[in-house]
């Protein structure tokens, strides 16, 4: 069954039929196992990358370092999901080391991701700090090479 | 100078690849998508790599022995004797080697004199004639069955050995047609050579690139065929090495005393960053292996429900990394199909020809890429087939 995990995490966009091959099933038991993970939270969604630095369009994505008070009874969970609820943050992580949250999140300026991190995630109570770090160049993202083609350098040696 | 009087005639009659240009061009092309190639995409795993750095940082850049590093010759037959049951002296029965490539030239060297045959089954890897035409002996080529699944059958084999044959190749798992002999066709073939001086040269550098359950089984594990078997091994395939350049040979100590002898005098050693790189691969690699050949096969199952899906039919292939479909539906022969594929879609796959003459009316499709590219060359094959059949 996992199998189905590895292939849909590589090409999510691979046929059913091809995916039953691969895995030695039929497509409907496929589907029924694509539903079963979905239903289960084991498959979350389906994206695309993109490499944005390639097309007209900016966008800007940043590193964002929390240090929060944690509550009594909930931890960091409460203000971890406050956070979360902000549609421009991608990712928010529990962190060890120097800092309580990481965050991920993409905006359309440096400026506008600054005022984000001034005016909603800096007022909040149990925010006791906050550093922004901006992504300059992505050279690599889940798994996949951005910086440089990735160039097949085997020779043309068929034999 | 008149260099068509200095060249050696054994040499000149070497038949140039007839197909070479043909790959010369899908090299140049503009997007081209390959399926040609015969080596992994894997890199090495970090590990053995990592070996190989290390023993450049601590300065082992001397010659080994002949022979090879002793360590690597231990691991070499502790990983035969774990995988496939084979048991060699690492000191007496097995030489480290400039991959499997200089290992089949050798054994033809110890072995041949002139007029000697040597029975090829074919289609099959191109090395095996023109190294045995370089010696002076006679390559007889023994086309295979695409009925028979591409393996070699008792029958087969009996009607070609003559009283001048020394040598039967065995190349299975095969480069191209993924033919893999079982235990019980390894039997048959054992059986019609028991009692004659003929010797088997096994070719196994895709031992560990056989899918389903059963494992691999080499022809020299079976009664009474280790002494008449020269056994090939490499860690091109397996381990993804095709640059390392690295492969050994067992066979019994007479004939290995003459190998090594040749060896000593035309290679010195084989390189030695790469044999410490292949210890490692050797006694730690196993699950790498693993890893590697899951991935192929879950391409290997792509591909085959595809192509025949396209009416490219192809029996499954067991081994190696690529599949033999048959193009007779398109009419053409198979040469001229993979220049309309490669001119017209830009698609390059090899002709079964290439191969042998009985790789007629097949192609062969190279596995060893990411689904992805596999998945826009299917698409590009798909469109041709079907402007194929509306001319
Ligand atoms: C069947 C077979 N044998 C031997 C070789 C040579 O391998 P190497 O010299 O890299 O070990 C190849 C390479 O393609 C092959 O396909």
């Amino acid at each position: 069954m996992e199998r189905i995990l590895k292939i849909l995490e590589d090409n999510a966009r691979l046929p059913l039929e091809d995916i039953a091959a691969m895995a030695d099933k039929t497509p409907q038991e496929v589907a029924a196992a694509i539903d079963e993970y979905a239903k289960a939270g084991v498959i979350k969604g389906y994206k695309t990358l993109i490499d944005w630095d390639k097309t007209d369009e900016t966008r800007v994505r940043a590193i964002i370092e929390l240090k929060v008070s944690p509550k009594k009874d909930r931890g960091f969970d409460e203000i971890a999901s406050t956070i979360a609820l902000f549609p421009e943050v991608d990712s928010v992580m529990l962190m060890s080391g120097g800092y309580d949250l990481g965050l991920i999140m993409t905006g359309s300026s440096f400026q506008e991701i600054a005022l984000f991190v001034a005016l909603r995630l800096s007022p909040l109570d149990d925010v006791l700090s906050t550093a922004t770090h901006f992504v300059l160049r992505t050279y690599k993202r889940d798994g996949v090479v951005y910086a440089d083609e990735n160039k097949d350098e085997r020779g043309y040696n068929f034999l | 100078m008149d260099y068509s009087k200095i060249l050696a005639g054994k040499a000149k009659q070497i038949k140039p690849s007839g197909i070479r240009k043909f790959f010369d061009l899908a090299g140049t092309m503009e997007g081209c998508i390959s399926l040609g190639v015969g080596e992994p995409d894997f890199k090495t795993p970090w590990m053995v790599r990592d070996a190989g750095i290390k023993s450049l940082e601590r300065g082992k850049t001397w010659y080994t022995s002949n022979a090879g590093l002793a360590e690597m010759r231990r691991e070499a037959a502790n990983y035969l004797a774990r995988r496939f049951d084979l048991h060699y002296d690492p000191e007496t029965e097995m030489l480290v080697t400039v991959g499997g490539s200089e290992a089949i030239d050798l054994a033809l060297r110890a072995v041949l004199e002139p007029g000697d045959e040597v029975i090829i089954p074919e289609p099959c890897y191109v090395s095996y004639a023109p190294l045995t035409q370089l010696v002076g002996g006679v390559a007889v080529p023994l086309p295979l069955k695409a009925e028979n699944g591409f393996r070699l059958t008792a029958q087969e084999l009996r009607d070609k050995i003559t009283p001048r044959t020394k040598i039967v190749v065995l190349p299975f798992p095969c480069n191209p047609t993924g033919a893999v002999m079982r235990e019980r066709h390894l039997a048959e073939i054992a059986k019609v050579l028991q009692d004659t001086d003929i010797l088997v040269l096994t070719d196994e550098i895709y031992a560990e690139l056989t899918y389903g359950t059963r494992r691999h089984v080499s022809i020299a594990s079976m009664p009474g065929m280790k002494e008449r078997t020269v056994y090939i091994n490499g860690f091109s395939k397996a381990y993804a090495m095709t640059g390392w350049r690295l492969g050994y040979v067992c066979a019994p100590q007479p004939l290995m005393q003459v190998m090594t002898k040749i060896h000593q005098y035309a290679i010195m050693c084989a390189p030695t960053t790469s044999q410490y790189a292949g210890i490692v691969a050797l006694r730690d690699g196993d699950e790498a292996i693993e890893g590697m050949r899951d991935e192929y096969d879950m391409r290997r199952k792509y591909l085959t429900s595809n192509l025949n899906r396209m009416g490219l039919t192809c029996f499954e292939p067991e081994g190696a990394f690529y599949v033999f479909p048959s193009i007779q539906k398109s009419g053409l022969s198979s040469e001229e199909f993979c220049e309309k594929l490669l001119m017209s879609k830009k698609v390059a796959v090899v002709p079964g020809t290439a191969f042998g003459a009985s790789g007629e009316g097949f192609v062969r499709i190279s596995y060893s890429y990411s689904v992805a590219h596999l998945s826009e060359a299917l698409n590009r094959i798909e469109e041709f087939l079907k402007e194929l059949s509306h001319e």
